[in-house]
């Protein structure tokens, strides 16, 4: 087991390395730089401005440094949000992001597992169809088309939560973004559950169970479940990266303070520094998880703990 | 009696044989399917739009990026022929509904065909030859799969500008992954039958093996699996319009539409709803079909 975990993280850092490297050299061969404006600035200034930010050197040197500083810790200055660096900018926005993701994953998580054991039990019943039918208006409905909806319903005509801003943090605002970012997941999940459930209810181990005079309760519980949230927990790894990237869309949607919305829009300024800081941020935390989840995986499968 | 039994048993392991009429594996499917509800009207509702999109010109009186300066983003009216109602710029919904149809199915099919491509090719390949070639091939995927892709589909927007072939390229090129795994699986469990060896033993070349006998024995998963692609992609694409990376005006797509409409919601709901209810509907069949494929096509319930 600690062999395997030794040899994901193995793994883990040539990725990282790989998104940096890809992400670099993608966004310098963007056309236009973040100094192109209307107003034309005097050659001097625009070559001191490019100079100090590295701009001005040959594009693998740039990289070498850049790497250089990483590795450091340093993510430079935002370009163009004037007087922050890249970490104080991530800093602010990160914990917005983050507990918007982490909730909207245990959300999916707990909901998507209850339902599909829920529709499994009740296979090609009413309950079934019903929970499925949901599973699938959760799966067609974008999240983009979700939120703004969530956003009119509940904020416009039932006035009961915020319809965006993010109040310092209360909850009663983060209450709609986490729905819509979880809700497509939840489907995901149910769906998964449920198809997973059904074949394990099927299976030897579970007539043996049973037949042993097992409660039904207690033979999903203590049984079926381990076997049923295998495909559930190797989902999770492309489950958070869907909600990460969700969460550029919603964050904007909802004007929450997260790192999210910086994206999109760094990019179209070519905020060189910010761009790469997000990204990097994004594909630690999605590496990261997804390591966690393999290591769950092997704690789960029995094939995977043998070797 | 002993051997009769054992010429049956023979005679259905190997497979679909032509002469018993209609109990063919694609011909099974192909009953099991049209029997399945759910997909049978996903067909024909998912038939009705493409064929709306593509006679679209002839459906509506109104160009697509034609002003009607009367009516200013206006609610339906069955009047005024704008059945939809009309946009901020006061364009008619309906028509361009039905032009937003056209690149965000366009761009679901070539795309997953461009996945479909890369990943059948990539995982047969890998499964066929296994060993250290299978081992490298798989590590690849396994690397391309942790990376944040949307952020690098983002960046490919933002550096080469809102182009509709490189969403078609780029799209591909994140959605083969899954079909190459699912590819070198089956591969792998057939490549070791009768029928492979044989065609090794008469001189046929692997790269003709691949092509000829490999592929068309694991079309079943990959027909399922692009068929879930197909509503992934045009997700994707919405998503990229939405954040204004998409296609450029004034030609329109589904995810234009709805960011469009998201904007101003609560004064003109319609924007939004139209052409959200189209896109959900699409996504919704297509979900659909494939899971009635997977039914269809899945040995273990016949």
């Amino acid at each position: 087991m600690i062999l395997y975990a030794f040899r994901r993280l193995m793994i883990a850092i040539p990725t990282l390395f790989i998104v940096i490297t890809v992400a670099f050299f993608m966004m310098r061969a963007a056309p236009g730089g973040p100094f192109d404006q209307e107003r034309v600035l005097p050659p001097e200034i625009e070559r001191n401005i490019k100079a100090a930010y590295d701009l001005d050197k040959p594009l693998v040197e740039q990289y070498v440094i850049y790497l250089g500083k990483i590795l450091r810790g340093d993510f430079g200055p935002s370009i163009k949000i004037r007087d922050f660096t890249v970490a104080e900018l991530i800093m602010a926005g990160a914990p917005a992001s983050i507990q918007l993701g982490l909730s909207a994953i245990v959300l999916a998580l707990v909901f998507g597992v209850g339902l599909g054991t829920y529709a499994a039990l009740h296979q090609n019943t009413k309950t079934d169809f019903a929970v499925m039918g949901v599973a699938m208006v959760g799966i067609a409905v974008p999240n983009f088309v979700m939120a703004p909806l969530l956003s009119l319903i509940f904020g416009v005509y039932l006035s009961l939560l915020p319809t965006a801003g993010w109040g310092g943090g209360d909850l009663k605002y983060k209450i709609l973004p986490i729905i819509a970012l979880a809700l497509p997941q939840v489907a995901y999940i149910a769906r998964l559950t449920r198809g997973s459930m059904v074949e394990v209810l099927h299976s030897n181990y579970i007539r043996t169970a049973r037949a042993k005079g097992l409660r039904e309760r207690l033979v999903v519980i203590r049984h079926a479940i381990r076997g049923a949230l295998l495909p559930v927990v190797s989902y999770l790894g492309p489950a958070t990266a869907a909600v990460m990237t969700g969460s550029v869309v919603i964050e904007s949607i909802f004007g929450a303070p997260g790192i999210g919305t910086y994206f999109v829009k760094a990019a179209l300024n070519r905020d060189y520094p910010l761009v790469m800081g997000v990204v990097i941020v994004y594909a630690v935390l999605i590496i990261f998880l997804n390591f966690l989840v393999d290591m769950v995986y092997g704690l789960l499968d029995p094939k995977l703990k043998t070797q | 009696m002993f051997n009769k039994s054992r010429n049956a048993t023979a005679l259905e392991k190997s497979g679909p044989v032509e002469e018993f009429e209609g109990r063919s594996l694609w011909h099974d499917a192909r009953i099991r399917l049209f029997r399945n509800k759910a997909a049978v009207g996903s067909m024909i509702i998912l038939a009705i739009i493409a064929l709306m999109a593509i006679f679209a010109p002839m459906l509506s009186p109104f160009e697509y990026d034609e002003i009607d300066w009367g009516y200013i983003q206006e609610g339906p009216n069955w009047e005024n022929g704008h059945i939809f109602g009309t946009d901020g710029n006061g364009r008619d919904l309906f028509i361009r509904i039905l032009y937003g149809a056209r690149v965000s199915l366009a761009v679901g099919l070539l795309a997953t065909a461009v996945s479909l491509v890369i990943g059948v090719t990539y995982g047969a390949i890998a499964g066929y030859f296994g060993g250290r070639i299978d081992n490298i091939m798989m590590r690849f995927v396994d690397v391309m799969y942790s990376l944040p892709f949307m952020f690098f589909v983002i960046m490919l927007m933002v550096v080469f500008g809102r182009n509709i072939f490189l969403i078609f390229v780029a799209l591909g090129a994140v959605e083969w992954l899954t079909m190459a795994r699912i590819v070198r699986g089956q591969t792998l469990s057939i490549r070791r039958r009768e029928f492979i060896e044989a065609a090794h033993a008469t001189g046929v070349s692997s790269f003709k093996i691949i092509f000829r006998h490999v592929i068309p024995n694991v079309l079943g998963p990959v027909i399922v699996y692009m068929t879930l692609t197909i509503p992934q992609v045009i997700l994707t694409e919405s998503f990229l319009s939405f954040l204004g990376l998409g296609v450029q005006e004034p030609l329109t797509s589904w995810g234009v539409l709805i960011s469009e409409g998201a904007k101003v919601i609560e004064a003109s709901t319609w924007m939004l709803v139209y052409p959200a209810i189209f896109l959900a509907l699409t996504l919704f069949c297509f979900n659909f079909i494939g899971d009635g494929l997977r039914d269809a096509l899945d040995p273990k319930d016949r």
